[in-house]
């Protein structure tokens, strides 16, 4: 079905473009521990990622496989959110950007648990798992940032004002999340907006964070708008299987 | 009366003993020599009891295991960036995961290695300032570059397999938190040799272009594989006290020769040629014989002039001169923490 | 550069319901929350534990490796506190 393959790439995209920059960190982590912590984030998105696009590949029925979906698509055919593919810039940008995408993908992911399509509840049920977990880490550091020093507070009140004009795409939706929701299979993500408001303000009160007035939204991932940036992740991401096409590693 | 001077005399003198033996050990108690406590230490090491972070040990064994075990820990860690360095171009989701674990996997090596140092009293950002001053060394074969994807097979079969080699008596050091460590880390790391070898393997078994990377990678990395086992015995400095002391239990040329012989055989397997024309099979000693490291090159690439030292030291200086201002927060934050619980 | 270092945790593991929490290694964090978090990422990455216990290692009180002889060896005299100590008839099982 072709909105299901669409659906599910959306969801695919987001993991596998926040894992691609998160695993981007390693090695270079603010401490040792911090480091292992990213990088166990990156692994459980690329995870993600793979049961996800492994889904899409059987939904799309035309022979590609996950791999082909993550490595042969160009910039156009990717579905994921802007937000998930802006650079990490300092550890308060890349903790910004996660906290604003997991505190949406928990609700996300604790709805989509109960979806008529068993594949993807199920994905979404082992997801949720690793995505409470994310949320909690993402969560605390936006707050030890916040109310850390002077020096983190205007760092990550900075990434706050400069990645809140991606947020609202968070919630977008089309005709093809419309016809998922009347056969139970999509989540309305309109329910979704109010539990991230609510959890985004309750860590913003305690970090001492406030959210700017977002003036005109970014959107248009999921139509394949994307920033410059996308174009230079998928050259490095994709750089083997476009060197060496059809081979097997 | 005879009897009763026989009896004087006899407590005088057991008088005198007492206080003899009381001086004794009066004195022994205040300074128990240095040459018996390390006869006791000796003693204990022979007989196989591990030596505990409290326990009485000699300045020069605390020494050599704070050297051995935090250039041991850099390793690990400056180990990550070659091989980070493929992780966002890991050619399949498979690939990919694997490779991420397995860096991953370094990073804690690296962590439980530093913890053990600190056992010693070695405190981490001390040690990990030594590393990025260049005072601390590493082992010198991360400072080559991985050029391509079949490096990261090469890594895990011939840098892993050598560490492996390395790390596997390491488990039965006589220094506890050391031994601990090495259980962990060699219990982990057996998957990454393994799945080094089946990228060289596929590649092997691949496209004519895929087989002359693997062999123009195991050219590459041959010689700095056979580096990574130490200078030949008899320039090896500390190695008898090591081995003395059951901090090491093989020299460097016989892990050396145990890694060849077993790696040779590999390569065969999978159709790839060890670059070294003096490589033959001793019938005699039932060991392959090889040829002459270039030491000259060994010596330089571990006091900084390797192709890579200086963006590897670079690196993990940034990581943390980057990372400060984050540490500082978590820290101002958790203090903030902890008074306003108190005033509540 | 100001750096206060943070501090060392001393990290406890228990594998599976049923067992003791084992000591398993130390890490740095800010907080013992953090400390958690670190040590479920630093420890439990092939799924080794099901709870985990944390201490800064500066509150662990540690006997004194020189008493070692006289704190444990007079236990090693009351071999009576050990069951093969006494002698059970042949035929007798389950003591």
């Amino acid at each position: 079905m072709k909105e299901l393959f669409e659906y599910t790439l959306r969801m695919a995209d987001d993991s596998l473009i926040l894992g691609h920059r998160v695993s981007e960190w390693c090695g270079h982590g603010p401490i040792l521990e911090e480091d292992i912590a990213l990088t166990n984030i990156a692994l459980d998105l690329v995870g993600q990622a793979t049961n996800l696009l492994e889904y899409a590949a059987v939904t799309e029925g035309s022979g590609r496989s996950a791999d082909d979906l993550a490595f042969l698509r160009f910039d156009r055919d990717f579905r994921n959110l802007l937000l998930v593919e802006q650079k990490n810039g300092d550890f308060a940008v890349t903790l910004t950007r996660q906290f604003f995408f997991d505190a949406f993908r928990k609700p996300f992911f604790e709805a989509l648990a109960q979806s008529k399509d068993e594949q993807l509840a199920a994905i979404a049920e082992k997801s949720l798992k690793e995505t409470k977990y994310h949320l909690k880490h993402s969560s605390e550091w936006m707050i030890r940032l916040g109310d850390g020093t002077e020096e983190s507070h205007a760092r990550v009140q900075q990434a706050v004002n400069d990645l809140a004009r991606f947020t609202e795409e968070l919630f977008y939706m089309d005709e093809v999340d419309q016809k998922l929701i009347s056969e139970g299979i999509a989540v309305d993500l309109n329910t979704i907006k109010p539990i991230w408001k609510a959890h985004v303000d309750e860590v913003f009160a305690e970090a001492n964070l406030e959210m700017p007035e977002i003036k005109w939204p970014q959107k248009g991932g999921r139509q394949g708008m994307h920033s410059e940036h996308l174009g230079y992740l998928l050259a490095e991401m994709q750089f083997m299987q476009r060197a060496y096409p059809g081979m097997e590693w | 009366m005879t009897d009763f001077s026989g009896l004087l005399k006899r407590l005088t003198l057991l008088f005198v003993r007492k206080v003899v033996h009381l001086y004794k050990s009066f004195s022994s108690m205040k300074e128990m020599d240095i040459a018996e406590l390390e006869r006791r230490f000796q003693e204990k090491i022979d007989k196989e009891i591990k030596i505990e972070p409290n326990d009485w040990m000699p300045e020069q064994y605390r020494k050599t295991l704070i050297r051995q075990i935090s250039q041991h820990a850099h390793s690990e860690i400056v180990g990550m960036l070659p091989e980070g360095n493929w992780i966002t171009r890991a050619p399949n989701l498979r690939r990919k995961a694997v490779l991420l674990a397995k860096v991953q996997d370094e990073a804690g090596h690296g962590l439980y290695l530093y913890s053990a140092a600190e056992t010693l009293g070695a405190d981490r950002e001390q040690t990990i300032d030594d590393l990025h001053s260049g005072k601390a060394k590493y082992s010198s074969i991360f400072n080559y570059p991985t050029m391509t994807w079949a490096d990261m097979g090469t890594i895990g079969w011939l840098v892993d397999g050598a560490a492996i080699m390395n790390q596997v008596p390491l488990c039965r050091c006589s220094y506890g938190p050391y031994a601990r460590a090495m259980v962990r880390v060699c219990k982990e790391e057996s998957f990454h040799q393994r799945q080094g070898f089946e990228i060289v393997s596929k590649l092997a078994n691949g496209s004519p272009e895929q087989k002359a990377m693997a062999q123009d990678s195991l050219n590459r990395w041959w010689w700095p594989a056979l580096m990574m086992f130490g200078p030949n015995d008899d320039h090896s400095p500390n190695s008898a006290l090591s081995m003395k002391w059951k901090i090491k239990r093989s020299t460097n040329d016989e892990l050396r020769q145990q890694f060849v012989d077993i790696t040779v055989k590999q390569a065969e397997m999978i159709g790839l040629t060890i670059p070294d024309k003096d490589l033959k099979w001793n019938e005699e000693r039932q060991s392959y014989d090889f040829g002459e490291i270039n030491w000259e090159e060994f010596n330089q690439v571990i006091s900084g002039n390797g192709p890579c030292n200086k963006e590897r030291v670079d690196a993990r200086r940034n990581a943390k001169e980057n990372g400060a201002w984050v540490r500082e927060a978590a820290m101002a934050h958790a203090e903030k923490r902890r008074s306003r619980k108190e005033r509540a | 550069m100001s750096n206060k270092e943070w501090p060392l945790f001393e990290v406890f593991i228990r594998s599976k319901q049923g067992l003791n929490h084992k000591h398993v290694g130390s890490l740095r964090a800010a907080d013992p929350d953090m400390a958690i978090e670190n040590a479920r990422d630093v420890y439990t990455r092939r799924s080794e534990g099901v709870s985990i216990w944390v201490v800064e290692s500066k509150l662990i009180t540690a006997s004194d490796p020189k008493e070692a002889d006289s704190l444990f060896e007079p236990a090693d005299s009351k071999v009576y506190r050990h069951p093969t100590f006494y002698d059970v008839p042949d035929g007798i099982s389950h003591m």
